[in-house]
């Protein structure tokens, strides 16, 4: 569903990834944790296209049309209405937005006001919806909790793991462990550009993994 | 031989030749019955108009050459190329004044083609603002091949203008459809003259090129310590 | 090609409805039409010289400032929550984002120039309704030669430092000979000479249109990749 082979990209002189190579099944979900610089973005952007890496490359089942994405940023139109801002967008990929995704992520109540009128929070929910509106198979999601509160973190996690049961492919980077844990079946540790391990998570809680982290990016 | 000792010596060879011109511009061709010895200043003027030309043209070039081969090198050709551009735009500009206060007994006039040479130099200009605008390497890159290709477009609308407008700029001489209108002699000094300008061109950018290497090289060098 | 429109279609409705909630934009040109014709019409001496000579050239230098504002704020508005980056994604096709913000701008321009041209021939007392149709052709014409290739400029100049003055500074050249052919074929259209005189013009802004366009339909994706 998703391959990557000996992914290396530079920015002049900083190394953002070296020989990144790794294959997502569908259903699997693969968090990759590493501290700020390590390459995360650059990751999802080149296994999105954004990027073209300088070397290897990265295939996803189905092309662009297949990736849901969430980004640093909302890629929303302040002016806009949340749903007029969902409905541009699945009009992108031909399709029609379906509601149901706002009740789930509770925005039904701001359907209509405008997305520079709602919260850090709110907004986040938006872009989710967003990632979600034309049925990706593959999901790339770049620190997506940042801005959510408990509740919305809760549901938008249950809204992952029925993703990841109904067959999607997940690739989720974060720099916080306790965020993105209980959702991996799979997990990575990225330092400077390298995959420093990459296994399954095979049952681990949180705190294991946090232990298992800390060793790998501080260590040799 | 490195490249920056071949660019010297091409250079030193042009600015011996360039003398040459001098003396024979002044010494060894007959003086223009109409418009007297100003007339002598074209073979300066008109050989620094083509070597803009042709920078601005070969920027446009390394631009396609760029973006379809996405080697580094063109667009380091391109830069070198639009600096020296800019300077025989330069030469250009303040020559065409020089030679039409006497004939035209006027500075500057908004005549179409002296106006569409001055945004000539006002493309080279923002070109290399562009460049001096965008950090990222491969981006500056792209977006000084989009600007060069663009300008490499626009030549061709300056060059029709000529053709279009009745004005008091005399007409192109040497590129033109019928025969040069030129007597024999005074067509020697100039092609001779376009010749040296050219070489002193070539001479130019080889070194702006090899300055460029040296200082990319540079640059890495001093990210690996 | 079907889809290419449709999707281009899609962009440049998004965009004239983030236009419309605002209309900052939108009216900051109009005013600022108004504004540049009321202080030509004091700067100018009626003694000396007739509306008529002055008018092309205050007519073109109006439009032109006015299509700056648009053209600045055509992909300011993608940058600002990295909605490129969501276009990018998408499955459209590049040429369909750069026809897409090419419509917005045309139609952004097109009602400046609807509300500058009446004002116009009001102010300078020309008769702009004899020579209606054909001044609407050169309009037309030459507002498209300079909002194709500023289209694909302020994808450049967004993402730079100084983008407001970049843009303005890299596009002068271009504007210059379609500007120039404009305001040549304005004079004549103005003082009442027959149609077969402008059909040059006409012919040179076609070309410089139809060059342009196609060049920024080729470039415009090495504008937005990364």
């Amino acid at each position: 569903m998703l391959l990557a082979e000996g992914l290396r990209h530079a920015f002049g002189p900083v190394r953002a990834l070296d020989d990144v190579s790794f294959t997502l099944q569908p259903g699997r979900t693969l968090a990759v944790f590493g501290p700020n610089g390590a390459g995360k973005t650059t990751l999802l952007k080149v296994l999105a296209g954004l990027i073209q890496p300088q070397a290897g490359h990265a295939r996803i089942e189905g092309g662009r049309r297949a990736v849901g994405w969430i980004g640093h940023q909302p890629q929303l139109y302040g002016q806009l209405t949340v749903w007029e801002n969902l409905r541009f967008w699945a009009s992108l990929y031909d399709v029609a937005p379906a509601a149901g995704i706002l009740t789930r992520l509770g925005l039904d109540a701001h359907r209509d006001r405008p997305v520079r009128a709602l919260s850090r929070g709110l907004v986040q929910r938006v872009a989710i919806a967003r990632a979600l509106i034309h049925d990706p198979r593959v999901l790339l999601l770049d620190e997506p909790f940042t801005g959510l509160d408990r509740t919305a973190a809760e549901a938008f996690r249950r809204l992952l793991a029925e993703q990841a049961a109904g067959g999607r492919a997940t690739v989720l980077v974060t720099h916080n462990v306790e965020e993105g844990t209980e959702l991996a079946t799979d997990v990575a540790f990225m330092r400077a550009g390298r995959f420093v391990r990459l296994e399954p998570r095979a049952g681990r809680g949180a705190d294991a993994i946090a232990d298992a982290y800390r060793a790998a990016v501080t260590g040799g | 031989m490195t490249l920056l000792k071949t660019g010297r010596w091409i250079t030193a060879v042009a600015l011996a030749l360039l003398a040459a011109v001098y003396v024979r511009a002044l010494a060894f061709t007959p003086i223009e019955r109409a418009q007297g010895a100003a007339q002598k200043i074209f073979y300066i003027h008109v050989p620094s108009a083509w070597c803009a030309m042709l920078a601005m043209g070969l920027v446009g070039i390394a631009g396609i050459l760029y973006l379809l081969l996405k080697d580094p090198r063109f667009d380091r050709f391109g830069e070198a190329s639009a600096e020296v551009g800019t300077a025989f735009s330069c030469v250009m500009l303040t020559t065409g004044p020089l030679w039409g206060k006497p004939i035209w007994g006027t500075w500057w006039t908004w005549d179409a083609r002296l106006t569409l040479t001055l945004f000539l130099f006002l493309l080279f200009l923002g070109y290399l603002l562009l460049r001096g605008a965008v950090t990222d390497r491969g981006l500056r890159a792209r977006y000084s091949a989009v600007l060069g290709i663009c300008g490499l477009v626009l030549l061709p609308f300056i060059h029709l203008s000529v053709y279009f407008f009745r004005t008091l700029h005399p007409q192109p001489i040497v590129l033109k459809p019928s025969a040069p209108s030129l007597p024999g002699s005074m067509l020697v000094t100039l092609l001779f003259s376009f010749g040296v300008f050219t070489l002193l061109y070539v001479g130019f950018v080889t070194q702006r090129y090899a300055l460029a290497v040296l200082r990319e090289s540079a640059e890495s060098g001093g990210a690996h310590a | 090609m079907d889809s290419l429109l449709r999707h281009a279609w899609r962009l440049a409705r998004k965009d004239l409805l983030v236009e419309f909630r605002s209309r900052t934009a939108i009216l900051s040109a109009v005013v600022f039409t108004v504004l540049v014709l009321v202080v030509f019409n004091f700067g100018r001496d009626p003694t000396a010289v007739a509306a008529v000579d002055l008018a092309p050239s205050i007519l073109w230098v109006t439009f032109t400032f006015a299509a700056m504002l648009a053209l600045n704020r055509a992909f300011q508005l993608e940058l600002e929550n990295q909605a490129l980056d969501g276009l990018l994604l998408a499955p459209v096709h590049r040429a369909s984002i750069y026809l897409g913000k090419l419509l917005a701008n045309l139609a952004f321009v097109a009602a400046v120039e609807c509300v500058g041209l009446p004002l116009f021939a009001l102010f300078f007392n020309v008769r702009v309704l004899p020579v209606l149709v054909p001044l609407a052709g050169v309009i037309a014409l030459a507002t498209v030669g300079f909002v194709a290739v500023g289209t694909l400029f302020s994808a450049m100049t967004a993402r730079t430092r100084f983008a407001e003055l970049l843009l303005p500074v890299l596009l002068l050249p271009f504007m210059i000979p379609p500007l120039i052919w404009a305001v040549l074929a304005t004079g004549a259209l103005l003082a009442g000479r027959p149609l077969s005189e402008i059909g040059g013009w006409l012919k040179l802004l076609a070309a410089f249109d139809l060059a342009f366009i196609v060049v920024a339909f080729l470039l415009f994706p090495a504008t937005v990749n990364e």
